[in-house]
């Protein structure tokens, strides 16, 4: 996973409450953008992000759509409105996201999987008031665009006016997506408690070992 | 402290509490299905891990399988590529599969409920959101995605943090036609599309406790539209009743272990909830929603709403987009609202029950003149029971496709969508913006209601067809 460390970028303005991962990643039939082959590997997913919004069913661009007006198609960060990224658990939302250039994401709040997701794959979901949302999009939604930077080590977004806006992030996911770590390899380190718990659990809930699909 | 069924649960399967209370949580059960495992299995390749337990996994193919033809030339080059790379994957690892061409196979969220999988009291995950609706039987289970089950896959254990609590109790009885679906629907309206946001919502009271277990997970399936991860109730004997003697529930003296320790399962007196709900199941009739996201839910009986009323500004620019995508005018009645399609299914509305309900409004009738609808039953045990009921003929007869188990056309998949522009009664859990098409209007109800729809062609409160 590449970490996340700070980001300074242009902030795309997408004021929509609820955006779900269908938005985010529409399924085949509904998306104008075919994938190249089925299971396409997560590189290979930057255009679908949006697909449904953003290009005709012909994939020529629809220029009304934020993503396809500069300086906005080069944005990093995205500001939206509160429940970005409910609905399916499809990580696709997060891989397409991320093959666009989507590094950061900033809401008043998000889905309970994606931004799950989010943390496993070096993409900062920052969550922030409504009030700080709110003035955040009014000053990043102008001609030209308006740079916003992010800083994980600080827990601070500056604004495009200088106004600084903390964030509180669990320190568990702060320092995997600082790191860029590897989070298998860091439980796989803990097997002796994972095959210690196991013993014990086959003693206090033996029916569970007992009962399942045949092997 | 009394501890809520969540917390104990939970507590069952803390094997670590790193310093910021994110927990090494134990997993006993998974569920694999083609659309999102591909890439997990891909990864453990790249990293040569071994999955830790083939045993505690169950796997059938669902999302991308078509329902209309079973024949290998019906199958598209993509799902198939899917569909054996679960094969594939499935042998590779010895985890027991249940294959497309067996009898047993159907969405994950009704086999394994049928299969005796889903036990109380476990920990169970699927790369699927709607994972919640196995906590109708007093597990703690809940959706995840491709990096945490591949993580489950090598380990068998997820780092996570314990969700807050919340309780909806619901009393009853339900009148007749209205069913658990109604009471889903009413639910998200009254806490939000976000209210259960970092919740795990327990179902309590007289209408939950009279609920069958379709019913039950009909709800706990809908919490996620709500935001919720996770919606559970406590095992009682609806449940011991359900798995007993289910293919792969415990037998003989595990069995009666196991259900002793789930008569344990029952959130304590004094335990306190981070958020409670109360509704009146006496007063609802049946629900049905007008807009793109399941909150946007009325009664049956009432009116597209005004933008101009909705709470604050936010909510009214929702409402308006909302509105233009339906195409629907505030003050239409909602009976006023003409279909095109009809489809019932999914693991929302696929079981049993659910067709029962259905063919129940449309025995002795026809589908109206230009609606196209079908039933696809939520696995192949599921239809078989059907058939052994006479329950195809009466949905054949009425002018309905008799379908093959699978997702179908809940969503834009390989196979079934509804058309641009067209407007679909709808027994599946998302009314989102192009969610079963480009274009496709879903109008999200009961089976028995979607049943009425088909016959008058419009959206009918199903209690006035008699
Ligand atoms: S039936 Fe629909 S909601 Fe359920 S698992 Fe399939 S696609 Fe998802």
């Amino acid at each position: 996973m590449q970490p996340f460390v700070t980001l300074t970028s242009v902030a795309a303005p997408l004021a929509i409450a609820n955006i779900n991962t269908d938005d985010i990643f529409p399924a085949p039939a509904t998306s104008p953008i075919k994938l190249g082959r089925a299971g396409a590997s997560r590189d290979e997913l930057g255009k679908n992000a949006f697909a449904v919004w953003r290009w005709n069913a012909d994939e020529t661009p629809r220029p009304e759509f934020v993503l396809n007006q500069p300086p906005f198609d080069q944005a990093a960060i995205l500001v939206t409105l509160d429940n970005f990224g409910c609905g399916s658990s499809r990580e696709m939302a997060v891989w397409t996201l991320l093959g666009t250039g989507i590094r950061c994401i900033i809401a008043p709040s998000f889905g309970d999987i994606f931004y799950g997701n989010c943390c496993k794959n070096g993409l900062l979901p920052v969550r922030l008031g409504g009030e700080d949302v709110a003035a955040l999009l009014a000053l990043v939604d102008v001609p030209g665009g308006a740079l916003v930077t992010v800083d994980l080590t600080a827990q601070q977004v500056t604004g495009p006016d200088d106004s600084v806006h903390r964030f509180e992030i669990e320190p568990y996911h702060r320092t995997m997506l600082l790191a860029g770590l590897d989070e298998i390899a860091a439980t796989l380190q803990r097997a002796d408690a994972i095959e210690h718990f196991e013993q014990d659990y086959d003693r206090r809930r033996p029916w569970v070992a007992a009962s399942g699909p045949p092997t | 402290m009394p501890r809520t069924l969540q917390q104990m649960i939970w507590d069952d399967h803390v094997i670590d509490t790193y310093p910021d209370g994110t927990c090494l949580l134990a997993v006993d059960r998974q569920m694999i299905y083609e659309g999102t495992s591909f890439q997990a299995f891909e990864a453990l390749k790249i990293s040569k891990r071994p999955v830790r337990r083939p045993a505690a996994t169950l796997a059938t193919p669902d999302h991308m399988v078509p329902t209309h033809d079973r024949s290998p030339q019906a199958m598209r080059s993509g799902s198939r590529h899917l569909v054996e790379a679960l094969d594939r994957n499935c042998r590779d690892h010895g985890i027991f599969h249940i294959p497309l061409e067996d009898r047993r196979q159907g969405i994950v969220h009704v086999v394994g409920p049928e299969q005796g999988f889903t036990l109380p009291g476990l920990v169970l995950v699927c790369a699927d959101s709607h994972t919640s609706t196995h906590g109708a039987f007093g597990a703690l289970a809940f959706g995840i995605g491709t990096t945490e089950l591949e993580h489950v896959l090598a380990t068998q254990t997820l780092t996570q943090r314990p969700s807050r609590s919340m309780r909806v109790t619901v009393d009853g009885p339900l009148a007749p036609g209205v069913f658990a679906k109604d009471l889903a629907l009413a639910m998200i309206a009254e806490i939000g599309a976000s209210g259960g946001n970092g919740h795990a919502i327990e179902f309590a009271g007289s209408a939950i406790d009279a609920l069958s277990m379709e019913g039950r997970m009909t709800l706990c399936n809908m919490a996620v539209e709500a935001g919720s991860r996770s919606g559970l109730v406590a095992p009682d004997e609806t449940t011991f009743a359900y798995l007993d003697g289910r293919p792969f529930a415990p037998v003989g003296t595990a069995w009666d272990q196991a259900v002793a320790y789930w008569r344990t399962l029952r959130t304590e007196d004094g335990a306190t909830f981070d958020a409670e709900h109360r509704l009146d199941g006496t007063a609802l009739g049946p629900q049905v929603t007008w807009g793109t996201s399941p909150e946007h839910t009325v009664g049956v009986d009432r009116a597209v709403p005004d933008p101009d009323d909705a709470p604050d500004a936010q909510t009214a620019d929702a409402w308006r987009r909302a509105l233009e995508y339906m195409d629907l005018r505030p003050g239409t009645a909602m009976a006023d609202v003409a279909v095109d399609r009809v489809f019932i299914g999914t693991c929302t509305n696929g079981r049993l029950e659910d067709i029962r309900a259905a063919a129940a409004v449309v025995r002795g009738r026809r589908i109206a003149p230009g609606v196209h609808a079908m039933v696809t039953p939520g696995s192949g045990l599921v239809r078989e029971a059907a058939e052994r009921e006479g329950l195809d003929v009466v949905l054949r007869d009425a002018g309905f496709e008799w379908r093959l188990p699978g997702c179908s056309m809940c969503f834009g998949g390989a196979y079934d969508s509804v058309g641009d522009g067209q407007r679909c009664a709808s027994t599946s859990n998302r009314n989102f913006e192009n969610r079963q098409g480009r274009g496709a209007r879903t109008h999200l109800m009961s089976p028995a209601m979607a049943a009425a729809a088909a016959v008058t062609g419009r959206i009918t409160d199903v209690r006035e067809l008699g």
